[in-house]
């Protein structure tokens, strides 16, 4: 397609999206207000989509620039693949979650006014899209900065929540700090560069006087937005705060435009130091090893994926860690394997993640609780909700046939691939192994957990009302996203084809051969004849054993409880209780405290119980100290506030004189 | 030939859970099953009809037919003497362990489907040291790739010549006891299960499937057959010299039966361990992985 | 012979990791002195001499036999239970002990010896050793856990001692096993000591005497 017209599906998107959101705050109906935002954000992102797909499949990279009133640089915005891949992954789930909201948002009982929400929606879809498709630092801050500021409205709609105020503040002050590191990074660059345009800045790659300050700099400043430990202490309070569309947008792929920040940063600075790689390592381990241990110990459903998201950025930044020291140490199969398995990730993680919290989201609104320990038998009252969660759970834990398989598997081929190489490769490798390893238990761990406390069994409390199926639009949306997750888990080498050029213009960037993607299509190749030999065993054994129980009896009974006459549905294992071992054996990290004492005497009184709970580490143990030495500190300030507006001035003119006194001296 | 190779493992599986038992049996003095008993048991499950709970969904009845699809997906990756699995390719491994990772997963949530409090302690529990097996296979089979240079299974074992084992004797030892002991824990034998207890309270992997009766239960005793094939083969794997000559296969059957042997002894002869003590000896193998990648590396 | 000490030198890292994660160390801790005690006999750069055999024989009855039974008669006097709460559990302390080893063969590549190593893994064994002693001392609460930790810490000066090839250091590291031998003693009659003042030997609860 003749890139114009590629434009011009980009730019009517965006302005489909911004003017639906716009007309929503003028209707006054909420149904109506709710069926505008809705339909604005599919229309508007099925036509942003277009554009990324066709440079994904091959066609060359777009931008369109005119002047603006800001200084040093021009407005411009562009696609190349990097971009298209990120808006990929953020208009798709944007277009199912808007249509998730249709039927849920209906069915929430909320304060305040539906349009104001819907716009709101509307301006976070927006903005994620400008983010990625920005070519110059202002307009990326600007987008940057929309994107936290509405994301922090609509987290914090159920203001009226004492838990939900607070998740707002902790989101505020994470995403304020994080973007400040974000626009000293950019100041710094500018300054050197003397634009702000990204061109310009791309033009100084490998020339740059402290690259190593500069990334440290993107590292913290993005990372806090991307999740990695432990600058992740907002992701948990927040995500569970939002609505299900939104924690499924923001953990989905809102996060992942840290993502996109930092590798957009990496390609300006030129050849990667290996000591960027092992830092990306280190982090990617930790994150992901401790976001699931953290996972595994939650009991509130939305947490549990909260910590989850950490987890899954942490594999990404262990992808995208092989890959850059590929680059480093010039090893074009391994860094093609490192950021194909990453990028793929990223995409793979939003479908999943975004699968997961629609069906959580539906588990709980029929519910009316996150509490893992009071649900289960939800299977029956909600099958197609379930079998979603199913879905998402088997893809999350990278389990084939499924998409998270297919990431998981290029990265582990990296790794393996890298095993024998020269220093420092089997180092990277043999940490990169073992995490993936203990990361992949864990979290099989956590969603047998999740999914079988919460979907099977019997019901642990008695509802106040039996809980109910989704709505069709919400079942429409876990349906799409399923089916993805099947798709890509089937069809690898399309998935791996997709992601090609995006890992070609990183590689090319710093000029090592494209080529070495191909070295990926064997296995991919080999990945999807798997995934569809097993489902063809599962269909010929189900074959089978359907023909042998032909004609027998088949009958239903209550489950053997060894011989106990009267089980209760309060007789099943608990969450807390099948986390038990793990979460003890890694106790050191994960500090659980219990509460309660233990039954004691012969007829122990009805009063003993038993509970624990898993703050976070880091918040306990490095923010919450923190920021309470800066309150400490700055209260002392205290004294030079009077409210006489007298002594305010008097302060300023003292100010400006040192100044100018200083200057002329 | 190839088709030969290709049909063994699912022919001859059943047979290993039959050494077991018969070197059990003579240990303890009693004559014991005959050696075929666990094809008639499966004959006879097959031949029932089924009973479900009330209370399972239809998780519970996908979980055997699941476990038994991604454990056969996982015998054809498996090599056999010197030849690769049907399946086999570059980074194999891969499936290799993540399709014996889906069997686990559905084991698991069938077992929670019943709600039975005693299931869920057996799932609990196979969760926990399933995790605690993952780094000793994945750091063994990193090491076993440093050393050879290959990154299929097959790859891997048919490079190990007699060359390749005097320079890095070690470290193969060490995979090797790191990987008897995964397949002793992923196998449900002592000494960190029992598959022969009876006390619902102690058993971890015999209590997962407790309510599964008729055809599933013979699912079920069949994807078990066949784990203690390719996890065995896993530990003769490094051991055995294999170049892909005919008469391999003979010799590779010979170790399997041979490893089933031990695996006896073994049982008859240790005690089984406190369950707090399993996590030392999974990390214990972990160590020895480790260990061995190391020397792998120096 | 270099397969046999390597082979040895492999079986010390592997008891090594084994003391770190038991409950019960001093057979363990024998079977390490008793391995290294083998040493001498496999790397002597001029043959068998009488010298060596007896070195190698003496420090194989002290390490192995009479260190232990010494150290089982302390336990049997003070009624030491085996090591129940360790400031670090066990399963950590072999993770941490797997950090050490990959650390010290990092470490034994960079220190350069006088003269040839019989074999690459001398240096990493013994560095590893040292640390892991060392560990123990630090990461147990018990005051016989802590004299098993200085055991294995003069183990680890042995093997560097061996690696450092030749007879002449062993002068240096008799006097160093001399120091043990009497600090296993002091520690003998300190733990009577505390035990009978006490009526227990965890050793942290002597910072309750302090001013």
């Amino acid at each position: 397609m003749p890139e114009i017209l590629l434009l011009f599906l980009l730019l009517a998107g965006m302005f489909v999206i911004l003017s639906g959101g716009a007309a929503c705050l003028l209707v006054r109906t909420p149904g109506a207000a709710r069926r505008l935002g809705a339909a604005s954000v599919v229309a508007g992102s099925l036509l942003g989509i277009l554009p990324a797909i066709a440079i994904l499949l091959g066609g060359g990279p777009i931008s369109a620039e005119t002047d603006w009133a800001m200084p040093f640089g021009r407005l411009s915005i562009g696609l190349d693949a990097l971009s298209a891949w990120f808006l990929l992954g953020i208009l798709g789930l944007s277009a199912v979650s808007a249509l998730y909201s249709l039927d849920y948002s209906r069915r929430e009982h909320t304060h305040g006014r539906t349009g104001a929400r819907e716009f709101l929606f509307s301006a976070l879809v927006l903005s994620m899209a400008l983010v990625v498709v920005a070519q110059n630092a202002l307009l990326f801050l600007l987008a940057w900065e929309v994107m936290a500021l509405t994301s922090f409205f609509l987290v914090t709609s159920e203001s009226e929540k004492e838990s939900v105020r607070r998740a707002g503040w902790i989101y505020l002050v994470a995403s304020q700090a994080g973007a400040a590191f974000v626009l000293v990074l950019f100041l710094l660059m500018g300054r050197e560069s003397g634009s702000t345009d990204f061109d310009a800045w791309i033009g100084l790659a490998g020339r740059w006087a402290h690259p190593s300050a500069l990334f440290v700099l993107a590292l913290v400043g993005f990372g806090a937005k991307a999740g990695f430990m432990p600058l992740h202490v907002w992701l948990p309070e927040a995500h569970p705060a939002a609505p299900s569309h939104v924690s499924a947008l923001m953990s989905g792929v809102m996060i992942k435009t840290g993502l996109y920040g930092l590798l957009r940063v990496m390609l300006f600075l030129g050849p990667p130091d290996p000591s960027w790689a092992w830092a990306l390592l280190a982090l990617g381990a930790t994150s992901g090893v401790l976001g699931v241990l953290f996972a595994l110990a939650q009991h509130d459903l939305k947490r549990l994926l909260a910590y989850h998201s950490i987890e899954n950025i942490g594999i990404i930044a262990l992808g995208l860690g092989l890959g850059l020291m590929g680059i480093a140490t010039e090893r074009p199969l391994l860094a093609a394997a490192g950021f194909a398995g990453g990028l793929l990730h990223i995409l793979n993680h939003a479908i999943f993640k975004g699968l997961l919290f629609l069906a959580a989201g539906a588990a709980v609104q029929s519910t009316a609780t996150r509490d893992i320990d009071r649900l289960g038998g939800l299977l029956k009252p909600m099958p197609r909700t379930g079998f979603s969660f199913l879905v998402g759970s088997i893809a999350i834990c990278g389990l084939p046939p499924l998409n998270g398989f297919v990431s998981e598997a290029l990265i582990y081929y990296g790794a393996l691939r890298g095993m024998v190489d020269g220093l420092p490769w089997p180092v990277a490798s043999a940490v990169v192994l073992a995490s993936l390893g203990i990361i992949g238990g864990l979290a099989c761990a956590c969603f047998a957990k999740a999914f079988g406390v919460v979907f099977l069994g019997s019901p642990r409390s008695a509802a106040a009302e039996p809980p109910k199926e989704a709505g069709t639009w919400m079942q429409a949306p876990m349906f799409i996203l399923s089916g993805a997750c099947l798709a890509i888990g089937l069809a690898a080498p399309v998935a791996v084809g997709l992601v090609a050029p995006v890992v070609e213009q990183i590689t090319s960037t710093f000029a090592q051969p494209s080529s070495a993607v191909s070295g990926l299509e064997g296995i991919a190749r080999s990945i999807s004849v798997a995934s569809f030999i097993l489902l063809g065993l599962l269909l010929l054994l189900a074959g089978v054993r359907f023909l042998v129980l032909r004609g027998r009896p088949v009958r239903g009974a209550v489950t053997w409880d060894c011989g106990y006459a009267k089980p209760t549905p309060r007789m099943q294992y608990t969450a807390s209780s099948f986390a038990q071992p793990l979460t003890h054996f890694f106790g050191g990290f994960l500090r659980t405290r219990a509460h309660g004492g233990r039954p004691e005497g012969l007829f122990p009184r009805p009063t003993a119980a038993f509970s624990s709970h898993t703050p976070d580490v880091c918040t306990e143990e490095a923010y919450a100290p923190l920021f309470q030495g800066a309150l400490a500190l700055f209260s002392r300030l205290k004294g030079f506030q009077h409210g006489r507006l007298q002594l305010y001035v008097l302060y300023v003119s003292v100010t400006l004189l040192g100044l100018l006194i200083l200057k002329l001296r | 030939m190839v088709v030969f190779h290709a049909v063994l493992p699912f022919v001859l599986a059943p047979l290993l859970a039959g050494l077991i038992n018969k070197t059990k049996a003579v240990f303890a003095g009693r004559r014991g099953a005959p050696l075929l008993q666990p094809y008639y048991d499966l004959g006879k499950l097959l031949g029932k009809g089924a009973v479900y709970s009330a209370t399972t969904t239809w998780i519970f009845r996908a979980g055997p037919l699941i476990g038994l699809a991604a454990t056969v997906a996982a015998c054809l990756v498996a090599p056999l003497g010197g030849r690769p699995g049907p399946l086999s390719f570059e980074g194999d491994v891969i499936l290799f362990a993540y399709v014996l990772g889906l069997s686990r997963f559905f084991t698991v949530i069938a077992a929670l489907d019943t709600g039975s409090s005693f299931e869920g302690m057996g799932a609990s529990r196979e969760v926990h040291f399933s995790t605690l097996v993952e780094p000793a296979l994945w750091l063994g089979l990193a090491a076993l790739v440093r050393i050879t240079g290959q990154f299929s299974l097959h790859g891997v074992f048919s490079t190990l010549s007699p060359d390749v084992w005097t320079a890095h004797a070690p470290a193969l030892a060490l995979v090797a006891t790191a990987f008897g002991i995964v397949f002793l824990a992923e196998n449900a034998r002592i000494p960190v299960d029992d598959p022969n207890t009876h006390l619902e309270l102690t058993m971890i992997h015999e209590v997962m499937v407790l309510d599964h009766g008729g055809p599933d239960l013979a699912l079920i005793e069949y994807a078990s057959a066949l784990r203690l094939w390719i996890l065995g083969s896993l530990v003769v794997g490094p051991l055995l010299p294999q170049s892909g000559e005919g008469w391999e296969a003979v010799s590779f059957v010979a170790a399997l039966a041979a490893l089933a042997v031990a695996t006896g002894v073994v049982e008859s002869t240790l005690p089984r361990l406190r369950l707090l003590g399993v996590p030392k000896l999974l990390v214990g193998a972990g160590v020895m992985s480790s260990l061995a990648l190391v020397l792998a590396l120096v | 012979m270099p397969v046999l000490v390597n082979g040895i030198l492999i079986a010390l890292i592997l008891v090594g990791l084994l003391i770190l994660g038991a409950s019960r160390m001093i057979r363990l801790v024998a079977l390490q002195g008793a391995l290294l005690s083998l040493m001498p006999l496999l790397i002597t750069p001029h043959g068998l001499t009488w010298r060596v055999a007896a070195l190698s024989l003496g420090s194989m009855i002290l390490k192995g036999i009479v260190f232990p039974r010494l150290l089982f008669r302390a336990v049997k006097h003070a009624q030491v239970r085996r090591e129940l709460q360790p400031y670090v559990g066990y399963s950590s302390s072999m993770v941490i002990g797997m950090a050490t080893l990959a650390a010290s063969f990092w470490l034994g590549g960079q220190l350069p010896l006088p003269g040839e190593a019989v074999s690459d893994l001398v240096l990493p064994a013994a560095l590893f050793t040292i640390l892991s002693g060392l560990f123990l001392v630090v990461a147990r609460r018990k005051a016989l856990t802590q004299v098993l930790g200085f055991l294995v810490l003069e183990n680890g000066i042995f093997t560097f001692g061996v690696a450092v090839v030749g007879g002449i250091p062993f002068l240096i590291e008799l006097g160093v096993l001399m120091d043990v031998f009497v600090a296993v003693f002091v520690m003998g009659i300190a733990l009577q000591q505390i035990n009978q003042a006490f009526e227990h030997i965890d050793a942290d609860q002597m910072n309750s005497l302090k001013g």
